[in-house]
Formats: C-alpha cells, structure tokens, sequence
C-alpha cells in the first residue's frame, strides 16, 4: 500500500470500470506522448520508521540552542514557549482547516484571528491589525508600499533607518526595485533622529524605523514622527513586540503603520521560519491595508459571528488592483501568538520583557568589564548589545563551539568591516550561571591574546 | 431596471445631470444591481482635477469593486458625503440620494456626446 | 440586529471576558541576576491592556474554539485548486525534533549543516520532480513564488538591454493572485481569453504577442482542471516573440510522475507546499511557495539558496549570480519545508506518481457520479479537479448548494472560481479520499439536487446544524468592528 492512498485493487477496478478504462495511465493522454512519465530519479520510498530515522539523523547535524548557552539573537530569538500551548496549536482543528472562506465552518478559527487582531492592537496602541503577514522583513517591504500607494504615488523616497535589521532592508529593496523608488538613510549610516529628520524632504512619502534596533538600541522616536508628518510623509515603525511590555507603544506617539516579528511570541526559532509578520495601521489607512480581516457580524437568527471582511483590498476580488498579492498567510503562527499572550496574560509579559532587560544588562555588566572587551551601545538597550573584543568575533564565536557556548552572531556577517564586534542576545531563558560562564570563556580568550 | 429620462448615460454605467455647467454624477441602476449591496464608495477630494473617462473613484460591494469613471471633464465640487455613513442609498436611490459627486465641466459641449436614456436601455438590454 | 455594540454575544465568549485581575497563565522564574532600573530617557509603558487568565482558562477556550472548525482532520474538504490532502503526522513530529525546532538560522555553517543539507536536498527533489535546473525554497506562499517569478522575468529583460516589455498575459480562468503578483513587479497585466474547449485562445495569443510582452503566467492543468492541450504550442508563441513563460504550480497534484512542466516550455514556476507536498493549512497559512528555474533564469533567482561544495559532506550558501535578492528574513518557512522534505523522502518517485494518477482518477470517477444532474460546462476528461455548476434548479445558486453541504458534514468546494464560469463549483477530491467518501459525497450532492427542486427553501436557509447561521458579510464591510476596542466592550 502507497501511504495515505487508500485504494484497494478493487477499488481501483471498480473506479476504471465506472470510467470505461483498463488503466489509470488512460487519463493521462492529454500529455503529449514525449514527455509522458518521464523518469522520476528520487531516492526510494521509505517506511515511517526510517523516514524519522533519517529525520533525526539529518537534525543531529545541527547544533540546537538548547544543547548550549545560548546568546544568538539577530532577528530571531529563543523565548519561552509553554506546553500548553503547543498542545492547544497542534489540535488537527486548528491545523488541518483551511482558510475560513465558508465562516460557517470556520468560527474557530475566525474568533482566534479576531482575538490575535485585538491582542495585537492593544500591544501596538493601534487601530487596526490585520491577521498576518509573512515576516517582519516582508511586512516592513509591504507597509513601505503602502506609504507611498497612501500618499499618492507622487512622492518617490522612502527614508530607512540604517540601523533596521539588514535583511530587512535587503526586503524592501526587493519590493520597492519595480516601482522606481528611492532610499535614504542605510547608505548615509543615519539612524538616530536627527540624523533622519535631516533626511526628510517633500520627495519623502515614508521615515521607517526600528525599535529597538538592529543592534538593540532603544530610541525616542516622538520628535522624528511629529518632523515626518509635518513634511507630509507617514511614519513606519518596526517593533519587536516583547519589548513593548516595557515600553511606550508606537501607536501612543503617533505612527501611521507599524509593522514587526512576532516569532518571539510563542514560535521556535525553527530555523527562521515559519515567522510572523506584524501589520497594523492607523484610521483610514485600513482600506489600503494588505492582508486578511476577521470581523463581526449576525446571522439570520442575530447571532454574532465572524467572517472574513474588506475582501474588496484582496487579490481573490480586486486581482491586478488589489493592495497586495498575498493570500496564504502565517495563520498558524498567529494563533500561537495569541494563545502565547493569552497565557501569559499582563503580567507575565512583563515579567518575561523585566526578565530579559535585567539579564541583558547583567551580562553586559560582566562582559563590558572584561579586559580587552568593550560594550559599544551608547544608551539604552533591550535584548542585546554590541561587545568590541580584542581578537576577531568569528574567532571567538569559533572557539567557545567547543565548549558548547554560543556568544552570539559576529557581525561582520552583514557589516565587513566589523571584524571584532559580536551582537550579544539574552532573553528570560538565560540563566546567571551561563552568562557568568560565558564571561569566564571570553576572559580566557581575552587572557590568550 | 429603471432609467431616469432626464440624465444621459456611459457604457460603463454612469449617469450625469446637467445643471447649467454643473453636473450630478451617480452609477446607473442596473450598475447597483450588479455590484448588490455596497459597502464602501471611495471618493475623490474636493478640488481634483478629472478627465472625461478617467477612474475617479471606487464602489465596492461584498464580491466586487468597480472604479467609476468621469462621464465629463472638470473639476470636482462636491461629493456626496450622506455615501460615508449610508452607502446603501447608492443602491435604494441610485439617480438620488445615491449620487457620487458633481463636477463643474470644463468642456459643457461633452455632455452631448453621453448616450440617451433609450440608447443606454438598449444598450443594457443587449448585455 | 445585534451589532450593537453593547449586546454582543459569541458562541463562545472573547478570552478577555474570562479575565480576573491576578490570574496568570505560565510560571515563570524568579530573577537570579540583580534589578536594573529601566532607562528613564525611553517613554515607559503605562498600561498594557492584555488579559489575566490562567491556564485552564486558556486551554478550555481555545479547545472549545477549535471544536467549531471543520477541518481535514474531522471533514472532507473538495476545494478546488486547493489540494486538501491529508497531513501526515509524522512530519508535524519531524519538524519538532530539537534539532529542528531550536536551531538559529544565523548559526555559524558547521554547526547547521543539518538544515542547510535538508534545504539541499528539498530544492533538489522539487528540480527533479519539474526538471528545473535550480529551485530557492525562499517564498514563503504561492503568491510570494509568483512575485519572484515576475520579478525574475522583469531582471532577465533588463539585463538584455529590452525596456520595452511592460506587458504579462494571463489566462480569464487565472486565480487573483496572477494579476496580484503582476502588478506588485510593475507590470501591466493583459487577460486572454479561453476557447470553447477550455484552453489558451491560441490566436489571440498569437495576435497579442509582440516585442511589447515581457511574458505569459499559465497554470496547467488550469482552473478549469483541464490539461491544456497545445501548451508546447502555447510556450512557442510566446518565446518566439522573445517573452518567457511563467507557471503557477498550484495544480501539480495532476501532474507528479507524469510530466515535468520544464519539458513543455516552462521557464519559472512556483511550488505550492502546503497543497501538493502535503503541509497543514494551519487555517491559512504558513504555506510555502518555492521557485523552480531554467537556465534562462536560474541566475535570476531570489536568494540565500544552498548548494554543495562537498556532495553529501558539506553545504554552503550562496546567492545565485544575477539574484532578485531576498523576499523575507532568512530561508524560508523551514518548519513547512521539514514537512514537504518528509512526504517526498516518504513517498518516493513511485508513490508521488501514484498520487497523481489516483487523484485523477477520483476526480474522473466523483465527476462521473454527479454530471448527469450537476451540469459540467467543459466536459471532456479532467485531471485532478473539475468545475461543475451549481444552478440545479430555478432560484438555486452555487451558495445555496455550498451551504447546504455543510448540513451534510462536507466541507463545499471552491464556489464562484473560475471568474470564466457562472455559477461555479471547482471540485478537487484529492487522492487521500477513499472511494466511499467520494460516493458518499456524491449522494449527498445528489440529495441536496433533489432538495433544490422539492424544497428549496431548505438551501436558502442553509446551513442549519452549524453553529451559527448564514453570515450577513455586508453588514461586517458596511460597519467594520475589526478588534475588542471597536466592540465597545472594556
């Protein structure tokens, strides 16, 4: 038997029989005869004991965090994820549905994004929040074109903070290439708000940055909005939401989209995907807003339900005038974002966002101490922090795999000429006795040199 | 289907109404009939500039979204603002209430080129 | 009606109505490291507006959401284009492994040759399936591949110097997401008209193609579920006018085994994961949507992709020479990936063709046992999905049959797509359906065809055993209330 093919010899006859054929290949003929079944060279089929056999064999070739102390952020982070959530997601009613086009079929799934949508908003501080987008990068890219598609396609420059994560940058240059548009910013190395301010002029039709950034500043960013709106443009802002449980919400100081990863709220690192793409607008701009809506609404018998609403935004109604392409989104994820800020409700987020600051800044404490190494964050951060060592961070990061420790990523990875910076993560999961083990290994590294 | 004997038409199912160079513009019933219920009407600002033929706004339903296009050139007046709150009169009072904008027609002579009340029904009754 | 803000009832109520202040839902740990103040120059947060619930509260809620979905774990789902096969579970249990689940994608190579090798060997296996010459696993949907795909197009045209090409044509019968995709790369999207047999009107397309089109986006077997009959033809007309051809994959179901889109003329097309190679829907997304490519455009795809510098020892990545650059962060949905890497690896050369032929054949046997009372438009043998309609009697719509359906325990199919066709009913049983399910389906269409005639009015209330209603989907665009502020409900 094929797996997950049930037909039987019999069935299989009966079925051809009905049809008048002799041979399933009969229904095939509409292929030209030369290209027919071509040969198909893949390896041969493997029963479910040794498919995970060569699954696990295949996984314990990668190092994974929690075999480690473990310091690598940059973009996706190793946040707590509880059992019950995994035990709730992995439900085959909340897996196996499909998207809630028939919302009859679908209340479950379409009070989940309703409740995802509310949670959302009210950590961002902003009207509205769709159901996903694919990933903070992609969402980013997405929220940019809607700056411009709201500003009337005159203005042709979007102003980027230079200190947004480089692959997301790398994603917006992507999505904005078709459309003529320029940036600033990434090239002039702009990031702080006066430096960005002086960037913005009538061609402008959006500023966009991150919080924290890259590197895991913390920036004031009321006086750069209020500068952007007053030249007419409109103010992306790309959020990590953990560090909004601590933290004045973009919606409170005024940006028009925000925009974000939301891996950190109850997905694995996973390899760096599937992620979660954070999009929120403000007023109006919802009806240019890409992306799926759940909302409100009665039956015949004034029953409140959900349905999938504003469909006339999608590709499925609008084709090549709709405000984006996207149709399979990041559902799924979604869901584990809200069941993740369900159970962990006000005050665990907080505790989970004091947790991380305090141990953030304990390890750069003790790393900042050690001879020969420098913290290079000048104020405030979140997460992570940059630390210059004496000899190049690659090295480093080389030498501490074999004592199973992970400092964390060098950054000559996405900036060449950083050759001894290392971007240093510590969430809640890191306990004292790994940071204090992993001072103990740079100070060594540092003794050697 | 009704048909107001007093506007003239497009193909593309709008109507106008003259009155003296200023024109009432609204989508046809058969246009509301069509679409089914509305939702939303996008409308331009008050002080564009369109020309005859141009998409100026959008009316959505549940299932579609049509661009309306300008039956004349000018520049846009006012526009019905009852639409924001109460887009349904579009479909309850397409040739009334349901009106879109009014635009004050730089080239008057264009509304002669729109088709009759008898040529649009005839046109409709072909479709 | 009861949109009023102030008198909204659920079915199961918001999971901030369960909140208690003081509730939590997790333990966490004490701190074991000293306290910091926070930076008094960054505005702090004052109120944060989340509820406070403790873990059986959230645990009965949203199981008791999840019991008011259908799903293919519980129902059939016949949804036309959309391959809703069965999920193994073996590759949800696989895509958990720690290995998997807790590996950083910026880890330093040699401590992640485990994922860069599964990457290796997916892109691969889809090369080999489609006869591409280079695949990016990157997209992470079928409309993100498109895009890639697009924009790969606009990148070769430019190299060559041609800044004339500003059109793509597309099929009338092509899903949104064609035309979607064709603008967001900065074209102009043209449509073509289908002839009576369903397929591409070949003359128009002669007479369209000139120096002026950069491309044709085709999906084979199309939206009709019918295998287009002259597609080398097709694939000819548009590269002797010097355009490339583009081909959406989201019907590859029908084709496994049995042909390579590459042979015919193809020279970019998306993977849609999460419907051939058998990946959760997850109640929308995450899919994946992969890239394959031909020599043309193999230079042009978007990137990081992994290649071997060392075959079966060591992988490496890289982008490709003239890339389009990155679509998102990272790789790709790598849990989706792990999944389709499973089902392939699972089913091998064989049993994927197997999939295709009884896919075929069940959506050949289920149009059988319907087409005397459910009229098929374009009647000639289908491939993995058909499209019959649902006008069965005076007054009775495609809705009302769809509703209906769910009284009946069955998910309905794909309604009102193709746009080509009034009425339509895009029916896919896929080949995890056995052939009671499909006769049972059958019957059940059968009787609502009955009903449609004696009792009408038991369609057009429909469906009546869900746990609400017909939806009024005007009302929810007319007054919008998108999240718990704009309830009204504190």
């Amino acid at each position: 038997m094929i797996p997950y093919i049930p037909h039987t010899p019999e069935d299989r006859q009966v079925m051809l029989s009905a049809l008048g054929l002799t041979n399933v290949e009969e229904l095939f003929h509409s292929i030209p005869q030369k290209h027919r079944k071509p040969e198909i060279r893949l390896p041969s089929p493997l029963s479910e004991a040794e498919v995970v056999r060569e699954l696990k064999r295949i996984a314990s070739r990668n190092t994974s965090a929690e075999e480690t102390a473990f310091f690598l952020g940059a973009g996706a982070y190793r946040h707590f994820v509880p059992a019950a959530l995994e035990a709730i997601v992995s439900r085959g009613e909340f897996l196996t549905s499909y998207t809630p086009y028939q919302p009859e079929a679908s209340q479950g799934t379409l009070q989940a994004m309703f409740e995802y949508q509310s949670l959302l908003a009210d950590l961002l501080g902003m009207d509205t929040v769709n159901a996903s987008h694919y990933d903070g990068a992609a969402a980013l890219a997405e929220g940019v074109l809607l700056a411009y598609r709201a500003k009337g396609g005159e203005r042709k420059t979007a102003v980027l903070s230079s200190a947004l994560h480089p692959e997301y940058i790398s994603t917006v240059r992507t999505y904005i290439e078709p459309h003529g548009l320029r940036i600033r910013g990434p090239g002039e190395g702009a990031w702080k708000p006066e430096e960005l301010a002086a960037l913005v002029d009538d061609s402008v039709f959006c500023v966009a940055v991150p919080f924290p950034t890259f590197l895991g500043d913390l920036v004031v960013y009321r006086t750069l909005c209020t500068a952007t709106h007053e030249k007419g443009a409109l103010f992306v802002v790309s959020v990590d939401p953990i560090s909004l449980a601590l933290f004045e919400p973009p919606g409170a100081y005024g940006a028009d989209i925000v925009t974000g990863e939301g891996q950190s709220l109850g997905s694995h690192l996973s390899f760096g995907g599937p992620g979660l793409g954070i999009f929120a607008t403000r007023g109006e701009l919802l009806r240019k807003m890409p992306g799926r809506l759940s909302g409100i609404t009665c039956d015949r018998k004034d029953r409140n339900g959900f349905v999938l609403t504003l469909n006339t935004r999608e590709q499925h109604i609008r084709r090549e005038k709709a405000t984006s392409n996207i149709c399979s989104n990041q559902g799924h994820v979604a869901l584990r974002a809200a069941v993740y800020l369900s159970l962990l409700g006000k005050t665990g987020l907080r505790t989970v966002a004091e947790l991380t600051y305090r141990k953030a800044r304990y390890a750069s404490e003790r790393l900042g101490s050690i001879p020969g190494y420098r913290v290079m964050n000048s104020g405030p951060f979140f997460r992570e922090f940059v630390v210059r060592c004496p000899i190049p961070a690659e090295e480093v990061v080389h030498r501490l795999a074999t004592q199973k420790i992970i400092p964390g990523l060098p950054l000559s990875r996405y900036y060449p000429d950083r050759t001894q910076d290392l971007l240093v993560c510590v969430t809640e999961l890191n306990t004292k006795e790994e940071i204090d083990r992993l001072a103990d290994a740079l100070s060594r590294v540092g003794a050697e040199v | 289907m009704t048909y107001d004997p007093d506007v003239k038409y497009q193909k593309s199912h709008e109507w106008a109404r003259k009155e003296g160079t200023l024109f009432t513009v609204g989508i046809t019933d058969y246009a509301q009939d069509s679409l089914g219920d509305v939702v939303f009407v996008e409308l331009p600002a008050v002080g564009k500039v369109v020309k005859k033929g141009e998409a100026f706004g959008v009316v959505e339903s549940v299932k579609a979204a049509s661009d309306v296009y300008a039956p004349l050139s000018g520049t846009i007046v006012e526009v019905n603002s009852k639409l924001k709150d109460d887009p349904a009169l579009v479909n309850k009072e397409p040739f009334g209430g349901g009106w879109f904008v009014k635009i004050q027609a730089s080239n008057p002579d264009e509304y002669e080129e729109l088709l009759s009340f008898t040529e649009y029904e005839a046109f409709v009754k072909g479709l | 009606m009861k949109t009023d803000k102030k008198s909204i009832r659920t079915v199961e109520p918001f999971i901030w109505e369960l909140s208690v202040p003081g509730r939590v839902g997790v333990s966490l740990p004490e701190a074991d490291v000293p306290e910091y103040p926070l930076p008094g120059e960054i505005p702090l947060r004052t109120e944060l507006p989340l509820p406070e619930v403790s873990e059986l509260d959230v645990v009965r809620h949203f199981t008791r959401l999840s019991r008011l979905n259908f799903s293919i774990d519980t129902h059939m789902y016949p949804l036309g284009s959309c391959t809703m096969k069965y999920n193994p579970k073996v590759n949800d249990a696989v895509s958990s492994l720690p290995g998997f689940s807790e590996a950083h994608p910026l880890l330093s190579e040699e401590l992640c040759q485990g994922s860069l090798e599964l990457l290796y060997r997916l892109q691969t296996a889809l090369a080999e399936l489609s006869g591409f010459q280079a695949v990016s696993l990157q997209p992470a949907a079928g409309a993100q591949g498109e895009l890639a795909g697009v924009l790969m197009i606009r990148a070769y045209h430019l190299d060559r110097g041609d800044r004339k090409r500003t059109r793509i044509l597309i099929p009338d019968s092509a899903h949104g997401t064609n035309p979607a995709s064709v603008s967001m790369a900065g074209f102009t999207a043209e449509q073509i008209p289908s002839d009576k047999r369903g397929n591409v009107d070949l003359a128009v397309l002669r007479e369209r193609c000139d120096d002026t089109v950069a491309g044709l986006m085709i999906t084979n077997p199309n939206t009709l579920g019918l295998f287009e009959e002259q597609i080398e033809e097709v694939t000819a007309i548009v590269h002797q006018a010097g355009g490339l051809v583009y081909g959406d994959g989201a019907n590859f179901n029908a084709l496994l085994g049995y042909l390579k889109p590459a042979h015919v003329g193809i020279d970019v097309m998306h993977f849609n994961l999460h419907k051939t190679f058998s990946t959760p829907h997850g109640g929308g997304g995450p899919g994946a949507g992969p890239v394959g490519a031909g020599p043309a455009l193999a230079p042009y795809l978007p990137g990081p992709i992994v290649r071997t510098v060392e075959p079966d020892v060591r992988y490496t990545l890289f982008y490709p020479e003239k890339t389009i650059g990155r679509l998102k962060s990272f790789y790709g949905n790598f849990g989706v990936l792990v999944r389709a890497f499973t089902y392939i690896l699972q089913m091998g050369g064989e049993g994927l063709r197997a999939v295709a032929e009884h896919a075929v054949l069940n959506a050949n046997y289920l149009k059988h046992l319907i087409e005397k009372r459910y009229r098929i438009p374009y009647n000639r043998p289908c491939m993995h999905e058909f499209v019959a309609t649902g006008d069965v009697a005076p007054g009775v719509h495609t809705m009302d049959i769809a509703k209906r359906l769910l009284d009946y325990g069955f998910h309905p199919p794909t309604v009102y797509f193709p746009l080509i066709v009034k009425e339509a009913l895009m029916i896919e049983p896929t080949e995890t359906e056995s052939r009671q399910t499909l006769e049972a389906f059958a019957e059940a269409l059968l009787k609502i065809a009955e009903e449609a005639v004696s009792s009408p009015e038991l369609l057009h209330e429909a469906p009546h055993d869900t746990p609400v209603g017909r939806l009024d989907e005007v009302r929810a665009a007319r007054e919008p209330i998108l999240n718990r502020t704009q309830t009204g409900i504190t």
